[in-house]
């Protein structure tokens, strides 16, 4: 069942819980509630319940990305697709099962009304001293009662380069100034700094940063950062720790390319979620995700990845319509 | 609790796995640094492409052709230590090609603008309107954040797992 909501669509907040603390939220159709353990989303029809971590680790990666390239989806349910305008939230629309019983549902709204709603949920759901941002490792519970809403930026780090980071007037590196350490994983690499020389009259114009070492000081996981830009094609860098907490399904061909370390990803069918197989990516390795997949990480150790993207406007749609393969080496190629 | 970084080199490489329910050419699965080792120096081969965009791998060692592109190119070095030089590109030696590097048949005549020398994990900016050279004492590896063009080559077959 779909639905579509292009007027101005506000997110409704019940009153505090008298127990736990937290609000419950009405969106279009759906509503979104949370106890101790689990975030309950009901809709027309259905419900489901997603864990609490995972939920929060989501959504705020869902709106830092600006809801990404394509489908994200928060587990095998319920998630988002983005179309560039407008986003759907969706629960059991790519599940077999729900579609199967018809409880499955999807609904269209604009991208800020979402956004907005996702930060409002998002605001009153994290305490302080939980942030889903980082590794698991590296910070406290989501679980509990409501205590005191976090402090700060509800997400960071998004700010992409315009065209390369660390050039004059675009986005700055991270540092021990910017109040960014390395991160205790990448403490044992060595990093200096690269010798630029530049002909009186060319500041500005030779340029080369560390960019392991932007990457190693990265408080936050699973959320790349734009380093360099040529045309449409965007260089992402971003460290990797524990398990990405989403699916993420593509509109588009992307590659990855392991910069350190490794990650084994889960590979399943974008439209039926079935598993296709596993990939495990070490230093070195560049591997293509397809645009008919679905993809999930897991980093036992935190790494450094690199992600090509191609931003062209309108390309999901050409990818939707079978203009373009869902591949990028075609067969009259090899 | 201690951490030991993987971080991989011509030397000392091992690539992982791939086991798909599915066709591997799907997925161009392949090393950098595998790529590199059977590399003539300076090839430039393609192991990322997303349509006209391409990641090319390179093996640095001793002195590159003179490139330039109509576009800004990115190289990232994994392995060693490359210097960069550059100069600027005289009117007569502004590509007219659409994209990707292209290497001159002359040494360019411009100005010089400067050098970088850059080891591993270092990103250097290759501008547009520049001719830059390589040089690497030792083997070295960069990857090249570019449009596919003239210089850029494709042995999908070879470089890639494909059972």
């Amino acid at each position: 069942m779909n639905a579509v909501r292009i007027e101005k669509v506000q997110v409704i907040a019940s009153a505090p819980d008298p127990v736990l603390g937290y609000r419950k939220f009405t969106f279009g159709s759906f509503s979104f509630e949370r106890d101790a353990y689990f975030v309950h989303v009901r809709w027309p029809k259905g419900m489901h319940t997603i864990e609490v971590d995972r939920f929060l680790r989501a959504m705020v990666r869902d709106i830092g990305w600006g809801f990404f390239y394509g489908w994200i989806f928060f587990d095998d349910v319920f998630g988002t697709q983005n179309h560039y305008g407008t986003v759907d939230i969706f629960a059991g629309t790519y599940s077999k099962g729900h579609r199967d019983t018809g409880v499955d549902f999807l609904e269209t709204f604009n991208t800020d009304d979402v956004r907005n709603a996702f930060e409002t949920i998002s605001v009153n759901w994290i305490n302080e001293g939980y942030d889903p941002l980082r590794a698991p490792m590296e910070t406290g519970s989501p679980l509990g009662s409501k205590t005191k809403e976090a402090a700060g930026p509800l997400i960071r780090g998004f700010e992409p380069a315009r065209r390369m980071m660390g050039l004059p007037g675009d986005v700055t590196p991270r540092s021990d100034a910017s109040g960014h350490p390395i991160n205790r994983a990448f403490a044992d690499v060595t990093y200096d700094k690269p010798t630029i020389e530049p002909e009186p009259g060319f500041e500005g114009q030779i340029h080369a940063f560390n960019l392991y070492d932007h990457i190693a000081r990265a408080d936050i996981t699973w959320n790349p950062s734009f380093t360099s830009i040529t045309g449409a094609c965007i260089c992402c860098v971003t460290s990797e720790e524990h398990m990405l907490p989403v699916i993420h399904g593509n509109d588009r061909n992307e590659w990855f390319i392991q910069l350190t370390d490794e990650i084994h990803w889960n590979i399943q069918d974008k439209n039926t979620g079935n598993p296709r197989g596993r990939i495990v990516m070490k230093s070195g390795d560049v591997c293509a995700m397809p645009a008919d997949i679905r993809h999930q990480g897991f980093a036992p150790k935190r790494s450094m990845l690199m992600v090509f993207e191609n931003g062209t406007p309108g390309l999901e749609q050409r990818y939707a319509r079978g203009e373009l393969e869902p591949f990028p080496i075609t067969a009259s190629r090899w | 609790m201690s951490f030991k970084t993987r971080m991989a080199s011509l030397a000392s490489y091992e690539k992982g796995s791939i086991e798909l329910n599915d066709d591997l050419k799907h997925y161009a699965f392949s090393n950098i640094f595998e790529v590199c080792s059977k590399s003539r120096p300076y090839e430039r081969v393609m192991v990322a492409s997303n349509l006209e965009y391409a990641a090319e791998a390179v093996r640095a060692e001793g002195t590159s052709p003179w490139y330039t592109a109509p576009h800004d190119e990115f190289a990232i070095v994994m392995d060693g230590e490359i210097e960069f030089t550059f100069f600027q590109l005289t009117d007569a030696e502004k590509p007219t090609h659409k994209s990707g590097a292209i290497r001159l048949q002359a040494d360019p005549g411009g100005k010089r603008m400067g050098r970088v020398i850059a080891r591993r994990g270092h990103e250097v900016l290759l501008p547009k309107g520049s001719a830059y050279q390589l040089k690497a004492a030792m083997p070295s590896v960069t990857l090249i954040q570019t449009s596919a063009g003239p210089e850029s080559v494709e042995k999908w077959s070879e470089i890639c797992v494909l059972k």
